[in-house]
């Protein structure tokens, strides 16, 4: 027999059931800190942009008059470069970050799987700072050497489009905003995609492999209709990081509230105009338009983002029931 | 071989072609950026940045005060945000792990770990500057706070969760109560989890710019008082970056260095902690 130290039969829990209790409510009044978080952010942003809304009502959200002078505030021009410059960096987003996921599930040899992967998520890590540092001092010039004068001589010509693509070619504006915001999407929208299609059940991959499928066959026929939830999931994680992307939007794209549906020319975006303005806001109707605007961006990333959220615990559950 | 079948091959060639193309050009923006910051950082690192003040446009100067200044903001984030994160954490991952409200804020916490850093800076703004009516260091640390709370949130859940039932089970059977078994038990197991949680929200917050634009505000002189605007490295990064005087901007660039080298090193660190235990 082992000899146990004596239980302190006389006094059960002496200490231990209040100290239970106190210790559950406390960390649950931590967790409960997070939900009041949200709700205090929203409320602020609410209380603060209520004389923008009373004033302007919805003409707010239709108007591209932006008038600090004659206190005229219209949001339409950075709700036009947010849309476009997050629509930019999804079209150059997506399809790289599913290549770069087929690559490092199917293509790349074993050794060079984590290297590569551990590369691709630093990208992620790199402040935005830098990236607008960069974008400013390195992109913008090269983009309005090598590939503006060529989009507006070639795109600018296209019918319908055309106005998309025409402006002179001085680096800043939406389309180097949105490549910018594509290139700090990439790693997210790649990771989640990267640990999707590891998750695929093997037995399903086996099969399309011996009935002689190639691997873009696997992934179009296989892997991307398997995974199709928690891949758009991931997308939708990468829009809300990219309509929120402050630091690297504001370096470079031009912070000019002219309404122009070019994405050449310079734009604006709402965390653009927050970052640029709101400290030289000096009346209190400037001031709430800048945080109606705030309100904006955060109740669209809050849709956006349980979106992707709802989307990926789909497939958490799935794979979970089908691996027990 | 009939066309069909070449038709296919080509296809999957085109297919897997693409792929390391992306995954080369995802490589290369990593490498240009990197080789920028440290091309035009290394021109103007000198012993000058650690021991002097930023200067006025057209003389020499360092960053000694935004040094300082980001520091000791990142301190006062990690002390305020570390404690409620990891208590949040145990909750989640111990006493409430199937409750209604552990469901909430995880999906609460994964929504705010994405979110606009500066809406947050508006809402500290809102609380902690304009009702004391000026800037001030302790609201960069407040928002910078609130930007940390939900990573460590979510890395302590993960690593409490981590430590085996066996080693619960076994506490109970001892009759040991469940806050001594989370505090000197679980901690201690997942204790790597809880530090690479903290490391991973350092690196964040280090770089954070948004949220301090209207807390922290900025410094262009030494200042310890919390209760003042105060210098920091990425505020100061923007403005000088921005501004049309070589001296700030080269500044900017060390700053850039400096601060990038920083949070890679954090990162890579974590990394190879985080495998070390796994091999274990």
């Amino acid at each position: 027999m082992i000899a146990f130290p004596p239980i302190r039969s006389s006094r059960p829990d002496s200490g231990g059931r209040r100290g239970d209790a106190l210790f559950e409510h406390g960390t649950a009044a931590a967790a409960l800190l997070v939900l009041i978080l949200l709700c205090g952010i929203f409320l602020s942003m609410a209380w603060g942009g209520r004389l923008a809304f009373q004033t302007f009502g919805l003409h707010f959200l239709t108007s591209s008059t932006w008038d600090a002078v004659n206190g005229q505030f219209g949001a339409l021009v950075p709700i036009y470069g947010t849309m476009a410059s997050s629509a930019i960096a999804l079209v150059i987003a997506v399809p790289v970050s599913i290549g770069i996921a087929l690559f490092l599930t199917d293509i790349a040899p074993r050794w060079m799987r984590g290297p590569v992967g551990t590369a691709i998520e630093l990208l992620a890590a790199i402040p935005s700072i830098i990236y607008g540092m960069w974008g400013l001092f390195v992109f913008a010039p090269f983009l309005a050497r090598h590939i503006e004068p060529w989009v507006s001589g070639h795109l600018g010509q296209w019918p319908i489009l055309g106005p998309l693509f025409t402006g002179p070619p001085i680096g800043i504006g939406l389309l180097p905003a949105g490549i910018v915001l594509g290139i700090m999407i990439i790693p997210f929208v790649a990771s989640v995609a990267r640990d999707v299609f590891g998750a695929v059940p093997p037995g399903i991959r086996e099969a399309a492999v011996s009935l002689g499928a190639t691997r873009w066959e696997l992934l179009s026929r296989v892997t991307l209709p398997y995974t199709r939830s928690a891949v758009s999931g991931a997308v939708f994680l990468g829009l809300g990081r990219a309509l929120g992307e402050t630091m690297a939007v504001t370096f470079v794209i031009g912070n000019s509230h002219d309404l122009n549906p070019s994405l050449l020319m310079p734009g604006n975006s709402i965390a653009a105009a927050l970052a640029n303005e709101f400290t030289e806001a000096d009346t209190d109707l400037y001031r709430s338009s800048l945080i109606a605007l705030a309100l904006l961006l955060f109740v669209v990333t809050f849709i956006i983002l349980s979106m992707a959220k709802l989307m990926l615990l789909r497939l958490e559950r799935i794979s979970g029931k089908s691996n027990s | 071989m009939n066309a069909v079948v070449l038709r296919r091959r080509a296809i999957d060639l085109i297919a897997l072609v693409l792929a390391t193309a992306a995954t080369l050009f995802g490589l290369v923006c990593l490498v240009w950026i990197l080789f920028t910051t440290v091309w035009e950082g290394a021109a103007a690192v000198t012993p000058a940045l650690f021991t002097q003040m930023t200067p006025p446009p057209g003389s020499d100067g360092g960053l000694l005060n935004a040094l300082y200044g980001s520091a000791v903001m990142i301190a006062l984030a990690v002390a305020m945000g570390t404690p409620i994160g990891i208590a949040a954490g145990t909750y989640l991952a111990e006493h409430g792990r199937h409750t209604k409200l552990a469901a909430t804020v995880r999906f609460i916490n994964d929504i705010l770990l994405s979110a606009p850093s500066i809406v947050v800076g508006l809402f500290v703004y809102e609380i902690a500057v304009r009702t004391v009516g000026h800037f001030s260091g302790y609201a960069g640390a407040i928002a910078l706070a609130i930007i940390l709370l939900p990573i460590v949130v979510r890395t302590s859940e993960e690593s409490l969760r981590l430590v085996p039932n066996q080693m619960r089970e076994a506490a109970f059977a001892l009759g040991l109560p469940r806050w001594k078994l989370t505090v000197q038990i679980i901690y201690k197991g997942a204790m790597t989890g809880l530090v690479t949680g903290t490391l991973l929200a350092i690196a964040r917050i280090s770089g954070e710019t948004a949220p301090l634009l209207f807390t922290a505000l900025n410094n262009q002189f030494w200042n310890a008082d919390l209760a003042r605007p105060m210098a920091n490295i990425p505020v100061i990064l923007y403005q000088y970056a921005m501004s049309p005087y070589d001296n700030w901007v080269q500044l900017a660039w060390a700053g850039a260095l400096i601060l990038t080298l920083f949070v890679l090193a954090l990162n890579l660190g974590v990394r190879l902690l985080a495998k070390k235990v796994l091999s274990r």
